[in-house]
């Protein structure tokens, strides 16, 4: 502190990945120093994450890229001036002067002004459609450009060139060309025979590539139409993105008289230092020991050193391993050690698989015992493990090829795994975190997420390339701890859901504070609570809206509609079987008409309506329930439809009548809570017009009786449902379903729906057949008794709820104006409906 | 510049102004209510376990949606805390820290209960 008061005065130049993630570094670090923090940035937005650029035409917005918003500037005291570049530091004085004229006093500077793009001289490169691929501003004029753009070229085979070429990709050009002068893509990283898999792989997927290719001149009048090279070949574009390197911003370095190396970049030492000691520079402009470091780990390795050091830690900055991975347009491409060592200084060891686009090299030492690098192309599945190996010099198992290959012919695994590495291995290379940093929370800590971790370490929340690894470390730590690993609901319980559902059942407890008080700690969450709240409408089927367990249901359950974009609601009134008269229709129109709400057909053969407001939900349910509607518990995990064909009512084919038995079992089923969402369906012969073995239960006619199928699934995972009874009689089938269900309801975890259920379940689907058609277990009975208590228990909630008016009256956006519809509520027209707005992303 | 002419340094303390909102039977137990004040949405929520009261903005950040108040509470650990309807993301009822990971924070206001009624400090 050199101001003779208690305050460190920090003026960072440049707001970019590094000059934000210093900033975040020093508050951290600052712990019983106050901080005045100026920072200046050239461009208009707040740090955003250039790394995933290209991601911002695959459709990200800026948004989605900002390092932090503009609060966190705010809130953390730091006076953020943008598009607002330093033009001068007046080192005796100790100030800069910002384009806009501000004069700031510094104690210390830190210069993270970054890098541009460089733009070889080539004739030409000044006109119209040739871009830099560097900032959102960048993106957004080629954006433009590319509108009216058919073939786009990118100079550059490097990793920054390939990114490059994967946005014109995004942006939909009829052709996408890569030139590159030297004879292989990303020649700092892979070498030729990686370099020929990766460019077969790219062409396949629609980039052409020119290796060797030296461009001479950009052609056209004023706009570019053509690329002439060295060797007289011609390529016709009208759109070029230059992504040949980059150039460190030393420009102010150098004004103000700090040394810079002689093809650019502001000098530092191993604290960082410039030439003069006030002065830091850090990321791409820095130049340590005669190299710049163009990726963004070694940027923030620098800007923790100089937080450190500036809060009177001391750290130096060693020459940084420059392994990577990462997806070019899909295609994983790694680098890690020495990558091109080659014999006689080693022994080589290569696997190739051109059909399959699979490269991979290691080079290990001449005594068989260390690995020194390699490469990987196609898949890098073992990067981190190699990464590992080479940093923290593991002596290599017997038979090495298995670090690429995988054990094989029954041999024994290729290495103890990540429980294997050192304390000091590092793990996460974005936040510098350790195995040990990692194990120690884990053990000592109890830390046992791994959002947990990432949160009190960091690891992970960089680019989250470590994130198995550090699962598979907090899993083996607790392994070696004797932890045996249980799904717990959450903290507040220390119980499965079944061992939960079975402890409520038998003291017959009705309430979550009940349930709190007598098995939980704690005051409870968003996790546990509608968990325990779905035990206890599977036990009792009580209201679930009653006073103390309202509070505990989940957004949807909370008001019995199913929250939307913008916090308005849809309403889906039951229509069991998909069966519906006129009058009926014409009421859910009317309805409709009257509080503005946008109508589909739902999959589940119903009709869905949106945009309802909060307080419109209860005078919506009065008129549908007037004329005969129910609840169709879309909100709930709970049976949603029954599907039906029309079966042998009017099908010429139709077997059975399946509309009426969808309709029984809807109405048998309506309003049962379970551990997730269940449906069925009905077909009235095999053509299974109704979708059934997509359904939780499927039921389908033969020419004897019925078909029973059980836990299918449509959705992410689609999942055939399995037959667990043929041929049988409506009442077996129903029989059958009363014991699945409930079984399912008993034993299932939170948030699980059958299909998984049973995948996860010892002995699968002839297990679950003994267990619901022989009675393997002797609960068959029990089940089934339990099944009719919740039968019998049914009431439609939404008619409970507008009767009762303590209920109804919760119901209003404002408490203190109930009269009072939510303001910022707004729509957008849609082909003769609405929508909602789009929300912020 | 200042970024948006906002004087990002000055935090004016306010003068303490304490404005009644609704009373206690308005928000349920263990729960949250919303409630209008100058045209600014507020949730205010009724941890009767806790046997505290909580204020905070009505705006779920990441979204930008007037949802909070209609949000789970709970705790993690000692911290008190709102889960947002939409996506879950969970925030200190007494600092505003987004706990879910997240760089978000929520404005939050003193609480007072006088007489069966609710008064937050804006």
């Amino acid at each position: 502190m050199t101001n003779g008061t208690n305050v460190l005065r920090v003026v960072v130049v440049g707001n970019g990945m590094v000059g934000y993630k210093f900033c975040e570094k020093l508050i951290a670090k600052a712990k019983d120093i106050t901080l005045d923090i100026t920072v200046f940035g050239e461009e208009p937005r707040p740090a955003y994450d250039r790394v995933h650029l290209s991601e911002y035409f695959a459709g990200k917005t800026a948004d989605d890229l900002t390092m932090a918003p503009l609060d966190w500037y705010f809130d953390n005291g730091i006076k953020l001036h943008l598009s607002d570049p330093i033009t001068n530091i007046d080192r005796e004085a100790k100030t800069v002067s910002s384009h806009h004229g501000l004069i700031v006093s510094y104690d210390y500077l830190v210069l993270a002004t970054g890098s541009a793009a460089f733009v070889p001289p080539i004739p030409g490169v000044e006109k119209d459609g040739v871009f830099v691929y560097r900032t959102i501003e960048d993106l957004g004029m080629m954006q433009a450009h590319a509108k009216k753009a058919r073939k786009g070229a990118v100079i550059g085979g490097g990793l920054l060139g390939l990114e490059a070429a994967k946005a014109l990709l995004d942006l939909g050009l009829e052709e996408t060309h890569v030139i590159e002068f030297a004879p292989r893509l990303m020649p700092r990283q892979i070498d030729q025979a990686g370099s020929d898999i990766l460019k077969a792989k790219l062409e396949s997927l629609g980039l052409q590539i020119h290796l060797n290719k030296n461009t001479q001149e950009i052609a056209g009048d004023g706009i570019i139409t053509a690329m002439n090279f060295a060797d007289g070949s011609k390529l016709e574009v009208d759109m070029l993105v230059i992504s040949a390197g980059i150039k460190p911003r030393d420009e102010v370095a150098r004004l103000s008289g700090l040394e810079v190396g002689s093809r650019g970049g502001i000098v530092v030492n191993d604290k960082l230092q410039t030439s003069d000691p006030h002065i830091f520079a850090i990321g791409e402009c820095a130049l340590h020991d005669h190299m710049i470091y163009g990726l963004v780990a070694p940027g923030y390795e620098m800007a923790d050193i100089v937080a450190t050091n500036l809060c009177n830690g001391a750290k130096e900055f060693k020459a940084y391993d420059m392994s990577t991975k990462l997806k070019l347009i899909g295609v994983d491409v790694a680098s890690f050690g020495n990558a091109f060592i080659s014999e006689p200084d080693c022994q080589t060891i290569v696997y190739e698989n051109k059909s399959k686009g699979i490269y991979k090299r290691i080079n290990i030492s001449n005594d068989n015992q260390l690995l020194l690098g390699g490469i990987l192309v196609g898949d890098a599945e073992q990067y981190n493990m190699l990464l590992q190996t080479v940093n923290n010099k593991l002596v290599l198992p017997k038979d090495p090829e298995n670090l690429i290959l995988g054990a094989r012919g029954g041999e024994e695994d290729s290495g103890a795994g990540v429980m294997g590495l050192p304390d000091d291995a590092l793990i996460c290379s974005c936040e510098a975190v350790t195995k040990g940093q990692i194990c120690h929370e884990v053990a000592e800590n109890e830390v046992h997420s791994v959002d947990g971790l990432k949160k009190c370490t960091k690891a992970g929340t960089g680019c989250g390339g470590c994130v198995p690894m550090v699962k598979d470390l907090m899993l083996g730590t607790m392994k070696e701890q004797g932890i045996y690993v249980r799904n717990i609901i959450c903290e507040h319980f220390d119980y499965t859901r079944q061992e939960l559902f079975d402890l409520v059942k038998i003291n017959e407890i009705k309430s979550y504070e009940g349930v709190l008080d007598k098995f939980g700690k704690g005051d409870g969450c968003e996790v546990c609570k509608p968990a325990v709240a779905s035990i206890l409408a599977s036990l009792w089927n009580d209201m679930i809206l009653a006073k103390g367990n309202d509070i505990a249901q989940d957004s949807n359950d909370r008001f019995l509609a199913n929250i939307q974009k913008g916090g308005t609601y849809s309403v889906v009134p039951r229509i069991p079987g998909g069966e519906i008269t006129p009058e009926k229709l014409i009421v859910i129109g009317t309805v409709a008409k009257k509080y503005n709400l946008y109508t589909k057909i739902t999959g589940g053969q119903r009709i869905d309506l949106f945009g309802a407001h909060l307080n419109d939900l209860p005078v919506i349910w009065e008129e549908l329930i007037a004329a005969g509607f129910e609840s169709g518990h879309a909100y709930g995990k709970a049976l949603r439809t029954v599907k039906s064909c029309v079966g042998s009512t009017w099908c010429r084919f139709g077997l059975h009548d399946s509309v009426t038995f969808a309709v029984e079992v809807e109405n048998r089923y309506k309003g049962i809570r379970a551990p997730h969402k269940f449906k069925g369906g009905v077909s009235g012969c095999v053509r299974e017009c109704a979708e059934a073995q997509a359904k939780d239960f499927g039921i389908i006619a033969t020419e004897k009786g019925w078909n029973l199928y059980v836990c299918g699934n449509g959705g992410a995972k689609p999942q055939h449902a399995q037959l667990i009874a043929i041929d049988i009689s409506k009442e077996d089938c129903v029989k059958y379903l009363d014991r699945f269900l409930m079984f399912y309801i008993k034993t299932a975890e939170p948030l699980t729906r059958t299909a998984t259920w049973l995948n996860k379940m010892d002995g699968g689907i002839a297990y679950l057949k003994d267990v619901v058609v022989n009675d393997s277990l002797g609960i068959a009975e029990e089940l089934e008794t339990e099944m009719a208590g919740l039968i019998n228990n049914y009431k439609c909630e939404w008619k409970e709820a507008i009767e009762n008016e303590s209920i109804r009256k919760r119901f209003s956006h404002f408490v203190n104006a109930p009269e009072v519809k939510d303001p910022s509520v707004a729509f957008t027209p849609l082909r003769d409906q609405k929508r909602a707005l789009e929300w912020v992303k | 510049m200042l970024f948006g002419g906002r004087e990002i340094m000055t935090v004016e303390t306010a003068t303490e102004t304490w404005v009644m909102a609704c009373s206690v039977t308005q928000i349920p137990e263990n729960g949250g209510g919303c409630v209008l004040i100058n045209d600014e949405q507020i949730a205010i929520f009724n941890f009767t376990r806790r046997g505290e009261w909580y204020a905070t903005q009505n705006l779920c950040p990441h979204r930008q949606q007037m949802v909070l108040a209609r949000g789970m509470i709970g705790s993690a650990g000692d911290e008190p805390k709102v889960a947002c309807p939409f996506h879950k993301k969970t925030f200190s009822l007494e600092s505003g820290q987004c706990l879910s990971g997240d760089a978000y924070e929520i404005k939050t206001y003193p609480v007072k209960i006088e007489d069966g009624m609710v008064f937050v400090s804006i």
